[in-house]
């Protein structure tokens, strides 16, 4: 009898009604696996971890994986921080096991596998686009060495998330999207919304409190915030129906917990929304710096779905009221400047604690046609001038690699953070441009890492029975949360040529040639005689008459 | 009484990890006749490469024309791993799109065609006449995974459909490159040469269509336009709420004969040459069949369009194996120490700070100036004399 190592699936849904109207919704699936992906023994019984990933996980020897896709971005003034953050189009960043030789060669190789995994264009991710942070991105998981020759990191801003991203990324889980909480993720209402960002993480973790041993630990989590104007409605009033379409019947029955939370914190009493069906069970987690109360619905009870065995749950607003948290961390960013030659990139970073300053990492990474000078680089708080205490800066190559600026800085409190660099644009060879040149060539976003102070004590203990959402980012200590921000990314137009001008420039030369080459040649190769006009017809009888007499012609 | 022995379905394809719509005859209806009938037909797979060429929003009714031939090729049977599909630009999930996740063909938004399960392999800037030439020849960089690759041997039946904007001897690729008939033809007899099909169809729905296939010298290939050279193809009919055309006319009334086979359906080819006749399309289709060894009429479209399972029946019972038993949870072992794993720290700002060294200015050694001036001086006065001396003091 064959013996294979233990795994567990959990699936977990957490909505969370926000003070615009909107409600942002997120899914997430952990599959944990006790085994050994990197012994010599092949694995090969597979059960609820995917066997797609398990194989690239030990051909590649990857001992991180985080693959985002997203469609929009992400609001935090309106909507706070959300639980997973990632960047507007596609992201993907690895850290390889200590035994990879050739890092460059197997992230190339990665990159391709991954792009037939997802249907989606990751091949294009190559040394143009590709970064290797100094500081920033450390491992989420298990790990002592951080050695960060084996990061790599890339991002591709216009990449397009739609139903062909979904469809092998529902693949990948269980149940698939049969049963549980993933019959809820139907296209055409997910991409209907403002944001929707779908992510594959795989990463080591303690299997318990002691963290003796390790287990392989695959996220996929869906993010997505839904439009109140969006879904044609003037009621504030969701439900399950109207956002996704379906409503629960049944928890995926290879999961050992399947859970529904909603975020009920600003409704105490029930002075804002009203939650039906009703339920008792309360949970309280600690998650991105605050104390937060939830309703849960547990899916593998059968009481949950009622008489009618489903469950739409309904969520009735009765005020506006209500201020929401504003978020400690928030930034921005933006292109100045004129013309096609020279601009400027203008970051600014806000701290809106009252009298807490912290640091924040700062990582830029921008293509090689926009030359930076970084002799203009320039960080200003408050007006003054405020040096960072760690600068890395890797110049680019044209054509071969981006630019990479890393800079930690101390944001003061209460402050707003100005980070100015000038650039100047190039002219590429006219065989690199898209073939929509004039769409503008995108920049991809900063990413901010920050330890931001936390109003109620973190929870350090990495325990296995906290819910999900609360266990993404790993704490160390107490007081402050880690958290990540990604900036807007740019649209920049480089200058165009005229890409008709080989036609024109042919056409015109082939016409100039032919008339005037021509018309020289007539000039100079022909001779010229007189002729006699034809007389007239009167006159030509008269000559004819003439003829006859005898007399000479007219 | 068949319907209690157990099929043995035999695939002749790789499984595939998705999940497959396995079409399991039941031999018991098929006679004799049909059993020689169904076994005698010369293709042991099918493989179907559908390319949209055209860029930008107004070209909505391309990406509508290869997304309703997919649905077709996939509801007959073709599977997702089966079926090369390289999509020119985004149009479900465009920010035009008045409702996303979906591509219509039939106005009133009748049919959605994009659907809940669709993978397309190539896509965006990927779709190039280089990558659809390296498909087609199997000339592909190694690290090109599977979905992206056309697997075929000389037992498959491909279908290859071309849509987009064309002209005499040309189709035009996004706006930027083209290919001529004649690299298309020299595409085919590689393939032909390296035994990558056994037949061939080749549909394409352009302007002046008919000149793409004129070159075509390669045998077993059937061709089918929309267009003869010096028509245009037109479009069907625009949707007011999307603002576009939906689909062009000869994709649209193929997908309505489509619509009407099923797996088992008998209909041939000369039926698929009737389509769209000019009263309906404007434009004049064509067909070239000169190359085709077989008499279309004995083709089925399913030949093409659909799957081929082959099934064997057994009598023998199956033993399964025992089933596999997870691992208990091994008691924590008191003398062996093991090292505690521990999380990293997200953001060591000390040890971020103290990773570089600091930077000195580097000076020259000390001294070092004043020797060098020393030597200079004393060269000088060795090579022209003493008497400068009192121009320097």
């Amino acid at each position: 009898m064959k013996l294979i190592p233990k795994d567990d699936f959990q699936e977990e849904l957490v909505i969370r009604p926000l003070h615009s109207g909107d409600i942002y919704a997120s899914f997430q699936f952990r599959t944990l696996w006790d085994t050994d992906f990197m012994r010599e023994n092949k694995v090969s019984h597979y059960r609820l971890f995917p066997k797609s990933l398990g194989q690239v996980i030990s051909k590649f020897s990857v001992r991180e994986l985080h693959i985002s896709f997203t469609q929009g971005y992400w609001r935090t003034m309106q909507w706070g921080q959300p639980f997973i953050p990632s960047p507007p189009g596609a992201e993907l960043w690895v850290w390889f096991q200590d035994s990879v030789t050739d890092v460059d060669a197997t992230w190339k190789e990665l990159t391709n596998v991954l792009s037939g995994i997802f249907c989606a264009s990751l091949n294009f991710i190559d040394s143009t686009n590709t970064v290797q942070p100094s500081a920033s991105f450390k491992p989420l998981g298990i790990g002592n060495v951080t050695d960060h020759s084996f990061l790599r990191y890339a991002t591709l801003p216009r990449e397009i998330v739609c139903t062909e991203n979904l469809t092998p990324w529902k693949k990948l889980l269980p149940c698939g999207s049969k049963a549980g909480l993933a019959v809820l993720l139907k296209s055409e209402k997910l991409f209907h919304s403002s944001f929707h960002s779908q992510a594959v993480h795989i990463r080591s973790v303690c299997q318990d409190w002691q963290c003796k041993t390790t287990s392989w630990e695959l996220r996929q989590t869906v993010n997505s915030v839904f439009d109140l104007h969006n879904s044609g409605q003037a009621k504030r009033e969701w439900s399950l129906f109207k956002m996704f379409s379906r409503t629960l019947t049944e928890a995926c029955p290879l999961a050992s917990s399947s859970k529904l939370y909603i975020d009920i914190t600003d409704n105490p009493q029930g002075e804002q929304f009203e939650l039906s069906p009703a339920t008792s069970l309360l949970s309280q987690a600690v998650v991105l710096g605050d104390r937060r109360t939830f309703s849960v619905y547990d899916l593998t009870q059968e009481t949950t779905f009622g008489s009618v065995r489903s469950l739409n749950l309904l969520i009735r607003w009765k005020s506006n009221e209500g201020e929401m948290l504003r978020p400690l961390l928030h930034a921005e960013r933006y292109v100045a400047g004129y013309g096609l030659q020279t601009g400027e990139i203008h970051t600014l970073m806000y701290n809106n604690h009252p009298y807490r300053s912290f640091p924040v990492l700062l990582l830029d990474s921008v293509p090689w046609y926009l030359r930076l000078y970084i002799h203009t680089l320039s960080v200003t708080s408050k007006g003054k001038d405020n040096k960072p205490s760690y600068i890395h800066y890797e110049p680019s190559k044209d054509r071969v690699k981006p630019h990479l600026l890393e800079m930690l800085i101390q944001l003061p409190p209460n402050s707003v953070t100005e980070v100015t660099v000038q650039f100047e644009r190039a002219l590429l060879k006219w065989t690199e441009y898209p073939p929509d040149p004039n769409h503008g060539f995108y920049v991809g976003s900063s990413v901010i890492s920050s330890l931001v102070p936390s109003t109620v004590a973190m929870d350090t203990n990495s325990t296995r029975e906290r819910p999900l959402f609360s266990s993404f980012f790993p704490c160390k200590e107490e007081s402050s949360y880690f958290v990540r921000i990604y900036t807007e990314p740019l649209l920049v137009n480089l200058p165009t040529p005229d890409f008709s001008m080989p036609y024109n420039v042919i056409c015109l030369t082939c016409t100039v040639v032919a008339v005037g080459y021509g018309s020289l040649y007539n000039l100079l190769t022909r001779s010229f005689q007189i002729e006699e006009p034809n007389p007239g017809l009167a006159k030509r009888i008269a000559n004819v008459i003439r003829k006859m007499r005898g007399v000479p012609p007219l | 009484m068949l319907a209690l022995l157990m099929l043995n379905i035999l695939a002749y394809m790789t499984p595939n990890p998705d999940k497959t719509q396995i079409i399991i005859h039941l031999l018991s209806v098929i006679s004799q006749n049909s059993a020689g009938q169904f076994f005698s037909s010369g293709h042991t797979n099918n493989w179907a490469v559908l390319v949209c060429t055209s860029r930008f929003w107004f070209n909505y009714r391309h990406v509508a024309n290869t997304l309703s031939v997919y649905r077709s090729v996939k509801r007959l049977g073709i599977p997702d791993s089966h079926i090369v599909l390289m999509l020119a630009d985004d149009m479900a999930c465009n920010h035009r799109n008045p409702k996303p996740a979906t591509v219509f063909s039939h106005k009133n938004m009748e049919l959605n065609v994009y659907g809940d399960d669709v993978e397309v392999d190539y896509r965006g800037y990927e779709v190039t006449v280089e990558n659809f030439l390296r498909v087609l020849t199997g000339r592909l960089p190694p690290s090109t995974p599977r979905s992206k690759r056309l697997l075929s041997d000389d037992r498959s039946n491909i279908l290859i459909y071309l849509t987009g904007h064309g002209g005499n001897g040309f189709l035009k690729f996004q706006d930027s490159e083209e290919i001529s008939n004649v690299e298309l033809a020299d595409a085919f007899e590689q393939m032909w040469q390296k035994r990558r099909y056994n037949e061939l169809l080749f549909i394409i729905d352009t302007c002046q269509g008919a000149s793409m296939y004129e070159r075509f010298y390669s045998p077993n290939i059937m061709a089918l336009a929309s267009s003869q050279v010096g028509e245009d193809s037109l479009s069907h009919q625009p949707d007011l709420a999307i603002g576009v055309h939906l689909m062009d006319r000869y994709t649209f009334y193929m997908l309505e004969f489509l619509e009407d086979i099923h797996p088992a359906s008998k209909t041939n080819m000369n039926d698929l040459f009737k389509v769209c006749p000019k009263s309906q399309c404007v434009s004049t289709p064509g067909h070239r069949t000169d190359l085709f060894l077989r008499d279309p009429g004995s083709v089925l479209i399913t030949d093409f369009f659909g799957s081929v399972r082959k099934v064997e029946l057994t009598m023998d019972a199956i033993n399964l194996t025992d089933p596999i038993k997870q691992m208990e949870e091994n008691p924590v072992n008191g003398e062996e120490q093991k090292e505690v794993y521990s999380y990293a720290d997200q953001l060591p700002v000390s040890e971020i700070i103290h990773q570089k060294p600091k930077q000195k200015d580097w000076h020259p050694p000390d001294g070092f100036i004043l020797g060098l001036w020393t030597l200079i001086l004393l060269v000088f006065f060795k090579t022209y004399g003493i008497k400068h001396l009192k121009h320097i003091f």
